[in-house]
């Protein structure tokens, strides 16, 4: 997951406004300088924003005194009413003096920085910090000492964005404070667990070699980026810990965590449309991992669980892609399945069916993941001193992670992933854990139905209205939906003829024709090299899709860009058959940049053709490449429509589907 | 004679059963069988000419007609007519200046027969018109039909000569079908060389770190790559294997044992690789008159694609694939359906095949066809062993080969329009 989000540095100057830095206090300062001096800045620092009323007066530096927040509490009981409240977050008593303090007297969460609070104080924090965390969703640590403090009612008024703040308190008080609870090293190592599971960051073992300062520094910065995104809506928080959860967040890059939670912060404030348009930066895709970047490839190395071996004779042009030898893991893998620990049965088994292609095609891939992650969800407990929606998260990265080493995930399932994690994200607080889970199982049910099985049938329904008695249809390779179609329109009575035009090395096209066939339908089966001959008595092409990127390019099945330009050429409308969830804000132009690398040495063997075996000895000649490409792009202008569950649309709109189905996606 | 009839029946079942794979092994086996044939053939005292393209012409359209589709066995029966008739002239012409040098003693030219004064050489001229050069719009406005007059200018000339000098009689006899045949060991050889002509032009083309794209197998492409990289070019080779064929897989091990960076890709790939490709460079089957050619399947795909990207396409063909025709539905009539054993295994749907459904045809049907057609527009340059040439100037190099009379072989008798 790392190497594939690069820490993005958002230079927003509006944004840095937001928060406790002064805008001349370098950002930096807060990694490098004890806690102290960073006091001293921000005390200097302009009001947080209009947002927090109280923000101006609210100096970091102040330490309150114990006591003071109890008081302030019963005095303030909700310093913004006007702000929206949080559907029902979880409160303690303690967290609720916090927050209604945090308006007026941020300074509150820097005494934990300052380690110089007392011990009574400092388990107020805890506790407060805790309350912070559920509230974001992240991993949640059960510190028993919070129990310790009194703990009021949940009130709903006084929680608000305070909550958000505390994440990062927590972890400082209880390194610093707690001393005698828990072994320090411990503690730390939880702490860093609990950042790196923001940091969707598998490995954890890590943080253990840290020393507790940089724990604290570490703290400290999620201090700060909490308390800046405090003033924010709750809605905004979940917001931020998304955007969170999207960043590898750095001891010695604050920098940009600081601006991430700030633009969220800053954009929640600005309302409506100015929300889209930052969600819209947010979720620009992150760059790729790039296999040609031999540091980050080692790293990755490092974590992996499935051992895969080079492939040799790479072709130069595709070095950024990974390609591995196959075949060569699948025992080593299968051998292991009741030793791996971190992954759950039910999702080793999906990865290993990757491996072995045993499931192949967008929809498939995709549901037996999401099912695999309904179960590994139904057999999940949450550990005693974690929180639910965190752990969760991180146990789902890992997950992801084994799954990509498997084979690399497809735009599809990457959007799905999306879609659970913010699931999980916002599962309520006050759920129970079987409650959570419950909810979380019928999200992804629900995921499935409607965005995949719904959505088929809708496309479905759509583009048999396109066929009518006489047609000859095109399909290339095997898609679901297009056969779904075709079966469709069979048993309505049509009479059209169907052409299957298949390649190798897959031969999906046979599967497809065998199904066909099998269910009475006339068909046509020819290479794709035939496809100039055969295209001239075809009146109409469907093409299924892997993704549909915004600029209307189709990222499809390697061959589907020969087809659609010789139907072009040869006047013949091309259908797109892709279900609105596969659809992805990324643009591409060529089939170079992104693209699959498949097992090369299928292509050297011709299955059932004993007289084509010219590359037997050569396969390990130098000279000799063999490319097995899996995806490739086909222009906009080759597709005539695009069939989704939102209607039929010409490819140049598939900017404005991605867009709202992006907000629907993860605001509702 | 009897034996020649045996050669040509067993040339004529390999072709029937397609035993002979290739252009370039179709025209040398045509040439040297049309060879036997001329040396067979017992040639009269008059009109041997007309005997010679008679015999040639009635075994050539056997060999047509038995693979219609391997249009080098037209191009090199129409060659060896082509040779005769210019054997004939030159000679005609020889005799004629003869005869002027004792009639009017003021012409030896062979070349210059338009101006020739003598009367007679009226007929001479005329044939020089419908044998050296393409129709020209004179020509083809005069009444005398070329292909009758041909011979009848040539019998008319044997005939006065024949009459006039007995004692040249025999020697001119034997003059004309050990010319003929002279031509026509030439014309092996060209067809035997034509590689290396063609190779000989690769460093002109292939530039150094390209990256070039060929599919399927052709000897010709292959020989062209490798002339370039005797020249020290270091370039990099893309081989669409060409199911279901899989000629590229022969092709790409050539180049590797050759020493070339080769890389194989799948027919599918095409596309997406050929936005890296600084040139296609490709075989042919056939090229026609108007400059289309008859590839191998998948050639028009892989023209559009680099159409699309404005990546030349570039056609190697010796002048034995030059074919004096204008195809008319070539994609069709021109081309062949291969066993569908090639992409499907044979029995392998009989399961799901419904048989007793009533209706009389089969549910499935399997496409094979072995030849694609592109059109001249998506053909950048075609490189010959005379050089390079643009798909527009096909007819004129056609015109160099070939006379207008042989274009359809059928035709028998010169009465017979």
């Amino acid at each position: 997951m790392e190497p594939r989000r690069s820490p993005r540095t958002v230079i927003d100057p509006k944004v840095r406004q937001v928060g406790f830095f002064a805008p001349g206090a370098p950002p930096e300062r807060s990694v490098s300088v004890p806690p102290a001096p960073i006091v001293s800045s921000s005390s200097s620092s302009p009001p947080v924003s209009d947002l927090s009323p109280s923000g101006n007066s609210l100096s970091p530096v102040m330490i309150p005194p114990p006591r003071h927040s109890s008081a302030d509490n019963a005095l303030l009981p909700s310093p913004s009413p006007s702000r929206p409240v949080p559907a029902s977050p979880l409160r303690r008593d303690s967290l609720t003096t916090a927050a209604g303090r945090s308006y007026s007297k941020p300074s509150d969460f820097f005494p934990a920085m300052s380690l110089t609070a007392s011990s009574s104080y400092a388990g107020r924090m805890v506790g407060n910090a805790e309350f912070s965390a559920d509230l974001r969703g992240n991993t949640v640590k059960v510190v028993p000492t919070a129990s310790s403090f009194p703990s009021g009612g949940f009130d709903l008024t006084a929680v608000k964005a305070s909550s958000v703040p505390a994440t990062g308190l927590t972890t400082v008080s209880v390194v610093k404070m707690m001393p005698p609870v828990y072994d320090p090293e411990i503690i730390v190592e939880k702490v860093g667990g609990s950042v790196e599971v923001q940091n969707d960051r598998p490995e954890r073992s890590k943080p253990l070699k840290e020393k507790t300062s940089k724990a604290e520094r570490r703290a400290l910065q999620e201090a700060q980026r909490a308390a800046k995104a405090e003033g924010s809506k709750v809605p905004a928080s979940s917001g931020a810990v998304m955007g969170a959860n999207a960043k590898p967040i750095k001891a010695t890059k604050p920098h940009s965590q600081k601006n991430d939670s700030a633009t969220v912060a800053g954009s929640e404030k600005r309302g409506g449309d100015r929300l889209s348009e930052k969600d819209r930066k947010k979720d620009a895709p992150h760059p790729r991992m790039q296999y040609d970047d031999k540091i980050r490839v080692e790293k990755a190395k490092r974590r992996a669980v499935v051992k895969q071996t080079e492939a040799k004779n790479r072709v130069e042009l595709f070095r950024h892609l990974p390609q591995y030898e196959h075949g060569t893991q699948l025992p080593d893998l299968e051998s292991k399945f009741f030793q791996l620990d971190p992954v759950h049965p039910a999702v080793y088994k999906v990865g290993l069916q990757y491996l072995s292609g045993s499931i192949s095609g967008g929809n498939a891939r995709c549901i037996a993941m999401l099912e695999a992650f309904r179960e590994a969800i139904k057999d999940y407990s949450t550990p005693s001193e974690k929180t639910l929606s965190r752990d969760l998260t991180a146990k789902i990265s890992s997950y992801v992670s084994f799954l990509i080493e498997c084979r690399p995930l497809s735009i599809s399932m990457g959007n799905a992933i999306r879609f659970l994690k913010s699931c999980i994200a916002k599962v309520p607080l006050t759920l129970s854990e079987s409650e959570a889970k419950a909810s979380l199982q019928s999200d992804v049910e629900h995921f499935i139905n409607e965005k995949i099985i719904l959505a088929d049938n809708v496309i479905v329904n759509h583009a048999v209205t396109k066929i009518r008695d006489g047609d000859v249809l095109l399909t290339y390779g095997s898609s679901s939906a297009v056969e779904m179609i075709l079966l469709h329109a069979h048993e309505l009575g049509k009479q059209f003829r169907v052409v299957v035009v298949d390649s190798r090395p897959k031969l999906e096209g046979k599967l497809l024709l065998r199904r066909l066939v099998g269910k009475g339908l006339s068909c046509t089966y020819t290479n794709i090299n035939a496809i100039s001959y055969i295209m001239r008595e075809v009146t109409q092409v469907f093409l299924g899709a892997s993704s549909v990127l915004s600029n209307g390019t189709v990222y499809s099945r390697v061959g589907t860009a020969c087809v659609a330009m010789v139907a072009h050429e040869f006047r013949v409308p091309v259908l797109v058959c892709c279900e609105a969830y596969k659809f992805h804000e990324r643009v591409q132009l060529d089939s170079i940049c992104s693209n699959e690398l498949g097992d090369p040495d299928v292509i050297s063997e011709v299955p059932g053709r004993d007289d084509i075996n010219y590359l037997d000895g050569l396969t390990n000649s130098e000279n000799l490449q063999l490319l097995n490409l899996i995806y490739d792009v086909t222009p906009s202008d080759y597709v005539s429509m695009i069939v989704t569950d939102y209607g039929m649309v010409p490819p140049t709109s598939v900017p404005v589907i991605v867009r709202e189905y992006r907000r629907e996606h993860v605001w509702v | 004679m009897p034996d020649v009839q045996v050669l040509v029946n067993d040339f004529l079942n390999k072709l029937k059963k397609r035993k002979i794979e290739g252009s370039l092994a179709t025209a040398r086996q045509t040439a040297e069988l049309l060879r036997s044939v001329i040396s067979q053939q017992r040639v009269p005292y008059t009109n041997q000419a007309r005997a010679l393209i008679d015999a040639v012409r009635a075994v050539g359209e056997q060999l047509i007609a038995a693979n219609p589709v391997e249009l080098a066995v037209g191009n090199i029966v129409r060659r060896v007519l082509h040779i005769i008739r210019e054997e004939d002239l030159s000679l005609t012409t020889a005799a004629m200046a003869g005869l002027g040098l004792s009639a009017a003693s003021d012409d030896e030219d062979d070349a210059d027969q338009d101006n020739h004064p003598v009367l007679s050489a009226a007929a001479v001229a005329a044939a020089a018109r419908s044998t050296l050069r393409p129709p020209s719009l004179q020509t083809l406005l005069e009444d005398v039909p070329d292909s009758a007059a041909v011979p009848h200018t040539s019998s008319s000339g044997g005939d006065s000569e024949g009459k006039s000098k007995s004692a040249d009689k025999s020697s001119r006899t034997r003059k004309l079908k050990h010319d003929v045949i002279e031509a026509v060991n030439e014309l092996i050889q060209d067809i035997a060389t034509c590689h290396e002509q063609i190779a000989e032009q690769a460093v002109e083309h292939i530039h150094q770190n390209e990256v070039i794209l060929t599919l399927g197998s052709s000897r010709t492409v292959l020989e062209f790559l490798c002339a370039a990289k005797e020249k020290q070019r270091s370039f990099r080779v893309f081989v669409a294997e060409g199911a279901p064929r899989y000629q590229g897989h022969l092709l790409a091990k050539e180049l590797v044992t050759r020493g070339l960076q080769t890389t194989l890709i799948t027919d599918s790939a095409v596309f997406a690789m050929i936005s890296r490709v600084n040139m296609v460079i490709v075989g042919a089957h056939a090229v026609m008159a108007n400059g289309g050619v008859i590839a191998p399947v998948g050639l028009n795909m892989v023209a559009l694609a680099a159409k699309r990207h404005a990546v030349p396409f570039v056609v190697l063909a010796g002048s034995h694939k030059l074919c004096p025709l204008y195809p008319h539905n070539p994609e069709v009539l021109l081309n062949e359906l291969r066993s569908p054993s090639e992409l499907l295994d044979f029995g392998e749907f009989s399961d799901c095949m419904d048989f007793g459904s009533g209706t009389a045809s089969p549910l499935l049907h399997v496409i094979n066809p072995t030849f694609d057609y592109v059109p001249p527009k998506l053909v950048s340059l075609f490189i010959t062993d005379t050089g390079g040439h643009n798909p527009s100037y096909m007819y004129r190099l056609i015109a160099d080969y070939y006379s207008a009379d042989d274009f359809v072989v059928q035709r028998r008798s010169p009465t017979g329009r």
